[in-house]
Formats: C-alpha cells, sequence, structure tokens
C-alpha cells in the first residue's frame, strides 16, 4: 500500500480491484480457519504459484514478507512455550500467507484502484457515508506511513549526533511536533489542490 | 493573463501584523516576490490562492473575491510549495499527479491523456510508476509542479520552490518555470532566478518598499539587507 505496485500485465494485474479484494477476504478467512499442516502447505504452493503468474520479482516478495518475520521471531518461541511446535508452526504459516496474499494484492493493484473500488463498495450508502472522503482518509493514511518513516529517522539521527539516544523525550517530542506540523501542511497542500470540503 | 488585485490587505497572526495594508494589481506574465524571512512575502502568495485570507481589505483573482469564491479561485490558481514532500500525497507518481484529477470528474480517457502529457512535460515518464517518496529533491518537485499544472490553472503560484534544492536541482525547476504559459508568481530567496522576471515586488516588514522592474527592485532589495 506504501508504494509497492509493481506494474505489469498479468492477469492479476488486470484483474478488478473490487474482485481481487473480495478473494483477498475469502482467501485469507480459508487460511485462518486451515488448521491442518497439508491445508495451509497446498495453500503456499498456490500463493508462490500467484506470484510467479504476476511475475512478481522473488526479492521484491521476499522484501514483503520480512517485516512478519521479525512478529513471528517473538511469537513463535512463546507459542511452542505454551502450545506446542505444531500450533506455532500452524501460527506462522497462517501469518506468512496472509501477509503475502495481502502484498500481492498491493503489488498488483495500483491505490488508485482501491480508493476507486471503495468508492464502488461504499456507493449503496452514499446517504449516509461520503465515499470521497473515505477514499481520500484513505490515501492520507497510506501516505502518512513513508512520511512518518523518514521523519522518525531524521529525529533518530538527530538524537544520535546530540548524543541523547537513550532519551525517549529526545524522541518523541520532536516526533509530535514535526508530525503536527506536517499533518498541517498536508492539509494545505489538500486545500490548494482542490480538496476544501 | 489574469488580474490579480489586493486592496488594502492586511493580515494579523495574533498579536503580530504580518500584512500591513498592501495594495497592488498584478498583470504581468511573470512576478517575482522577494524579502527577507518574516517579511510577510509566503502570506502575501498564499492569500492569491485564498489558503491564508486577509484579516481586512480584499484579495480578487480575475474579479473573484478569494474569500467568498475561495474553490473557484483555487480552480484558476496553482500552488506549489517549498516542501514538495508535503504536497505528495498519493503513493506513486502516476497516481499523484492523477490525484489532482479526481474533483475533475473528468472520462478516464481525458484524465489518462492530462496525466501522460504533464508527466511528459515535466520530464517525469519514465519514473511514472515509481514510489513518490522515493525521488529524489528535484524530482519531488517537479512532481509536485505536474500535480498543479494537470489542472490547468491561470495562475501558478510558488513559495520558495528551490529553497530545499542542490544547485542544479533550482536551475532545473527554474528551467521548468521558463517553459510554463501559466501566469507565474515565484516568492523566493534566489535573486538570479527572478533576474529575468516582468516585475519584482519587494517586502519588508509587512509592507511593500520597492516594486519594478527586476534590476531595480534587486538593487533596492540588496540595499535594504545591506
Amino acid at each position: 500500500m506504501i508504494g509497492v505496485f509493481h506494474p505489469g500485465s498479468s492477469f492479476l494485474h488486470r484483474a478488478p480491484a473490487l474482485l481481487k479484494l473480495g478473494v483477498l477476504a475469502v482467501l485469507v478467512a480459508t487460511i485462518a480457519l486451515a488448521g491442518s499442516p497439508w491445508w495451509l502447505g497446498a495453500a503456499s504452493v498456490l500463493v508462490i504459484a500467484l506470484f510467479a503468474v504476476a511475475r512478481v520479482p522473488f526479492a521484491l516478495a521476499w522484501r514483503q514478507v520480512v517485516p512478519i518475520l521479525w512478529v513471528l521471531a517473538f511469537a513463535v518461541p512463546l507459542q511452542v512455550l505454551f502450545n506446542g511446535w505444531e500450533a506455532a508452526a500452524v501460527m506462522a504459516a497462517r501469518l506468512v500467507l496472509a501477509v503475502a496474499l495481502a502484498a500481492l494484492y498491493t503489488l498488483t493493484t495500483p491505490v488508485t484502484a482501491t480508493l476507486d473500488a471503495m468508492q464502488a463498495l461504499l456507493r449503496p450508502f452514499r446517504r449516509w457515508i461520503d465515499a470521497d472522503r473515505v477514499g481520500l482518509a484513505l490515501a492520507l493514511a497510506i501516505r502518512c506511513v513513508p512520511l512518518l518513516t523518514e521523519l522518525v529517522r531524521e529525529v533518530l539521527d538527530a538524537r544520535k549526533a546530540r548524543g541523547a539516544e537513550g532519551s525517549v523525550l529526545a524522541l518523541a517530542v520532536p516526533v509530535i511536533v514535526r508530525s503536527l506540523r506536517t499533518a498541517e501542511h498536508l492539509g494545505e497542500a489538500l486545500v490548494a489542490r482542490g480538496f476544501d470540503d | 493573463m489574469s488580474e490579480i488585485g489586493f486592496e488594502g490587505v492586511s493580515h494579523d497572526f495574533g498579536a503580530e501584523r504580518v500584512v500591513d495594508d498592501v495594495s497592488l494589481v498584478l498583470r504581468e506574465r511573470r512576478i517575482g516576490i522577494v524579502g527577507a524571512n518574516g517579511s510577510g512575502k509566503s502570506t502575501l502568495a498564499r492569500m492569491i490562492n485564498g489558503l491564508v485570507t486577509p484579516s481586512t481589505g480584499r484579495v480578487l483573482v480575475d474579479g473573484l473575491d478569494v474569500r467568498r469564491q475561495g474553490r473557484e479561485v483555487r480552480r484558476r490558481v496553482g500552488f506549489v510549495f517549498t516542501n514538495a514532500d508535503n504536497q505528495i500525497v498519493m503513493p506513486t507518481v502516476r497516481e499523484d499527479v492523477a490525484f489532482t484529477l479526481r474533483r475533475h470528474r473528468l472520462e478516464p480517457a481525458d484524465a489518462t491523456a492530462r496525466v501522460d502529457a504533464a508527466l511528459e512535460r515535466a520530464g517525469l515518464t519514465d519514473l511514472a510508476d515509481r514510489p513518490a517518496h522515493r525521488l529524489s529533491g528535484g524530482q519531488k518537485q517537479l512532481l509536485a509542479i505536474a500535480s498543479v499544472l494537470v489542472a490547468e490553472p491561470a495562475v501558478v503560484v510558488a513559495d520558495e520552490p528551490t529553497t530545499l534544492l542542490d544547485a542544479r536541482n533550482a536551475r532545473r525547476i527554474a528551467e521548468h518555470f521558463e517553459t510554463l504559459d501559466q501566469q507565474l508568481i515565484v516568492v523566493s530567496h534566489q535573486l538570479d532566478l527572478l533576474e529575468s522576471f516582468d516585475r519584482v515586488v519587494v517586502m519588508e516588514a509587512g509592507r511593500v518598499v520597492a516594486d519594478d522592474v527586476p534590476r531595480a527592485a534587486l538593487d533596492a532589495y540588496r540595499a535594504l539587507i545591506g
């Protein structure tokens, strides 16, 4: 969602975003309910095949899954400790597969297509929900991830330069102040681009 | 060219008066605004797009009152910010340019054609599917300008568009500005950028202290800052 769209012409790229979102929801729900390692093994083969069909380079696909491995590094030992290795393996497989499928969606779908799909989905509720506004909020949430990542990185560098590595205050205060200022600037830019209601 | 009028305009931030009784009519094609930090030049520029509304007085763009007809004014006046990062909303270059047109309700083919044209003009066609936040500073500023130009405004206001850029990228933006058909109003500290303009307004402590052709106005500004 944060700019990892990988252009291509596979059928996964061409499929309507709304259809892909629906299939994604069904597959993730199925994986969440599947308790047998055999079923999860079959799901793994399916996911790998889908990545191959979409012609996503291995390195790019791997980068999408790596962040969840950090979570698993903490979660798996706890699961092994309390529920045994089999439950830990099933939990890890479910998480990795769900993240991989979500990543496959974002790699094959431009954010604008997702916003259009959201708006189409919300159209029947337009009396109560402003679909444009929901779409804009989603776009901004996506945009804020790299923006805040960069901001935190700069503040961490500045904190290190001042020799205050351990100080929570030296991290929290500049991040909060700059986040609020960034939000204000972003709002101003939206008004300037005509999103002023 | 559009006619931009400031009629007895003042603006206060709290107890501080940042723009003080300014009256101007801007009709030239390329207009520069210079002044020291805190002189009120950015506030004055923001009033043209309605980002700031004056505490007293009126700002008119082609007869439209910015305070009361802000939306129509913003369709005519595009605004480029100092920090392009604050202006980029969508993840990829193409999507960010297209985002501007979401409220224009164009046919998809027309929107695509306009986006392609804006990208080509900015020299960003090859980067169209790249993540916008991973572009260089100069490329981000070109993207910000393309995102403004795709709406085909009559006037482009740029608030210190080259301040955060190195000399090469600043020159690239300046060269890009030279190719624009739109009326251009640039707030800048980089005086060489304004030397080829038609008119330069010098601000000091919220007031216009010089308003002339670039050579005379920039000489007055240099004398002012010593």
